[in-house]
């Protein structure tokens, strides 16, 4: 064979938390031993979490796939041949065939797991930097008008409808704007924004550089949590790459990153802009907008990277062909994430409309554990938990907000039969809790008192009343919250109550 | 006191390497922190005199953010995950089963390892689908 046999092994987290690493070692000690010669390829994750470690072999059919993959099966591997793409008992076929990656609309990830995320080069080839050109070209109310029409609405979990947010900061007069890219991705059951920032970097600059374009912003901001360590590296390293990339040469559009610091509330958009101006990430009051007073009070656009990530796509292939895809009034598509007791836990890039029954069963393959599935939470620690019953949602913003759920930021949390309802209701109001930022009272006290409330109904102390209370607490905290985090913290709370009334039932006399 | 002097030089260079700029706040008590270990009361004063903002300031961000300590820590940091995710796959036994032991740790809301819980963290380094043997080795590999 001529030239080294080209390998592709994960370096995003989720594949380096299950051994990546370590793979990577074992191949290269293998080939040593065997004089082979190998060209291993960090790339970010297909999304096939449950495979990982996925090791993909370069070769003439394409891209051949086993795992998940340890290091000591590597030797079996080598043994087996696998550098041909042989057949083995991790073997997978092409890694495009798979059905759970087959059955994909990959648009924001159609890069994802393919490329070298810091090769502004492989980027290119992939379809890269085609969206900005087709910017730089266009007059900013152009730019805004494609990104209207194309249906986007916010993927950070409020949905907002990005252009209409484009357009407010564009109208507004200023000698300075800013573009901040929200990636404070706390919601547990998400890591959408972490595999793209690990996988696919460029996307997410791209998107907030058309942004800068489109309103006039001539700074970016990236709010990274800090407990994305590799995401953060990624993101650093990519910055200056594309910094220094003969297309942003002469154009001024300076991009920073930032690291939170362990504020779940920073995820909010007004809390996010303090805590860039070096603030307590407290929320703020709104009015004012951000698009009209944001950073520093000037004129900001805040977006989800997935959003913005969405953009490049959008201005490349037109607003059709992204508003072609999805239903209703919600268009594109979505990266679900499938975690908690899976089967078959990873990202599901599928166009708005496909149902929660399909998500889970189909592409999850029911739970890890075993068990019968019970039910899931849909939207992060502030969505509603959604029975079985439930399943045939289809899952866009309006079916769900009419079946008393939300879409949030994607995440899809599955339970096995044995989960404690109550207690997962206890939870919402302790981590509201734990959380808040402490500005509106609904929220840091009620959440405290949401628990000690629901305490008391597991301990069976006088639970009619004490349901009755919580009821009205609910309500209070949804209405007079200054923000989602209280506001939406009783929806994980009435829904437990409202779909598993037994989990909460009086403990009978004599009993 | 030759220490202290040069402890203040390397707390100013980290703030003038971000222009002692506030809003470069955070980016700051992380990098002090990373050179320390921690953030003495010593190096809150010099930061708060490079940037020209109140000790009272100061206070206020580093006790909102979990992130920052004002102590040395005696162990590894090990951050346990205690989100949904992670609950869903027995993460509550596994902080439960590591508090018994005694170990110091850190509960956390969510590594972003949500298909390979329970996840944990030790220092910057994620780890997936792990159970209570495996912590078990991790902690004596670090300590």
């Amino acid at each position: 064979m001529v030239g080294p046999v080209t390998i592709y092994v994960p370096c995003d987290a989720a594949a380096v938390s299950v051994g990546a690493d370590d793979v990577v070692q074992a191949i290269e000690h293998e080939a040593k031993l065997r004089k082979l010669d190998v060209k291993i390829i960090r790339n970010g994750s297909r999304g096939m979490l449950w495979l990982e470690p996925l090791v993909e072999v370069v070769t003439p059919k394409g891209r051949m796939a086993y795992g998940p993959v340890a290091p000591h099966n590597v030797k079996s591997l080598f043994e087996h041949n696998f550098l041909s793409g042989s057949d083995h008992v991790l073997a997978h076929g092409l890694t495009e065939d798979i059905p759970y990656f087959a059955r994909q609309e990959r648009l924001t990830f159609a890069r994802c797991g393919i490329i070298d995320p810091l090769s502004i080069s492989d980027y290119e080839d992939h379809g890269g930097l085609t969206g900005l050109r087709k910017a730089l070209s266009l007059p900013p109310v152009d730019i805004v008008e494609t990104v209207t029409k194309s249906g986007l609405r916010g993927r950070g979990g409020a949905g907002f409808p990005t252009g209409i947010k484009w357009k407010t900061a564009l109208d507004t007069q200023a000698d300075q704007k800013y573009i901040c890219a929200n990636a404070d991705e706390g919601d547990s059951g998400t890591f959408a924004d972490r595999m793209l920032m690990e996988g696919d970097p460029f996307s997410i600059l791209e998107g907030m550089t058309i942004a800068g374009l489109a309103i006039g912003a001539s700074i970016g901001y990236i709010y990274i949590r800090s407990e994305y360590p590799q995401a953060v590296k990624t993101m650093r390293r990519a910055v200056e790459i594309w910094q220094d990339a003969d297309l942003m040469k002469d154009k001024v559009f300076d991009i920073h990153v930032r690291m939170g610091a362990g504020a779940y509330i920073c995820g909010e958009e007004t809390s996010m802009l303090e805590s860039l101006e070096g603030k307590r990430g407290q929320v703020k009051v709104k009015p004012p907008i951000p698009a009209i007073e944001g950073l520093f009070g000037k004129p900001t656009i805040i977006n989800n990277i997935l959003s913005l990530a969405s953009v490049p796509i959008i201005l490349d292939k037109g607003c059709a062909y992204y508003q072609n895809y999805g239903q209703g009034r919600s268009r594109g598509t979505q990266p679900f994430q499938l975690g908690g007791d899976i089967k078959r836990g990873g990202l599901v890039e599928k166009a708005f409309g496909v149902t929660l029954r399909q998500l889970v069963e189909d592409f999850g393959g029911g739970t890890r554990s075993g068990k019968a599935v019970r039910t899931v939470q849909a939207g992060g620690p502030l969505g509603a938990y959604i029975p079985v019953s439930g399943f045939d949602v289809e899952m866009d913003y309006e079916k769900l907000a009419e079946a008393g759920a939300m879409l949030g930021h994607g995440g899809i949390v599955v339970f096995g039969q044995g989960v404690d309802m109550a207690a997962q209701a206890r939870f919402a109001m302790k981590f509201c809790a734990v959380e808040s930022c402490g500005k509106c009272t609904p929220c840091r006290l009620g959440s405290v008192r949401g628990k000690e409330t629901l305490d008391k109904i597991i301990a069976g102390e006088r639970v009619a009343d004490n349901l009755a209370l919580l009821e009205d607490l609910c309500e209070l905290m949804t209405d007079g919250s200054l923000c989602a985090m209280g506001g939406l913290t009783p929806m994980p709370v009435r829904s437990a109550l409202k779909h598993f009334p037994d989990d909460f039932a009086p403990v009978k006399d004599g009993e | 006191m030759k220490t202290d002097n040069k402890n203040i030089v390397r707390v100013q260079n980290i703030c003038a390497a971000h222009n002692n700029q506030p809003d470069a706040l955070l980016e700051i008590l992380h990098d002090v922190q990373a050179a320390f270990d921690f953030l003495s009361k010593n190096a809150l004063i010099e930061i708060a005199n490079a940037l020209n903002i109140s000790r009272a300031d100061i206070h206020g961000v580093v006790s909102f953010y979990d992130d920052f300590r004002l102590e040395a820590p005696k162990d590894p940091c090990v951050k346990i995950c205690r989100g949904e995710a992670c609950q869903a796959v027995g993460g509550e036994n596994l902080a439960a089963h590591v508090k018994a032991t005694g170990t110091d740790t850190h509960d956390v809301y969510c590594l972003g390892n949500c298909a390979l819980g329970p996840a944990v963290m030790i220092d910057d380094k994620l780890y997936g689908r792990v159970d209570a043997q495996k912590l078990d080795a991790l902690l004596k590999e670090v300590s």
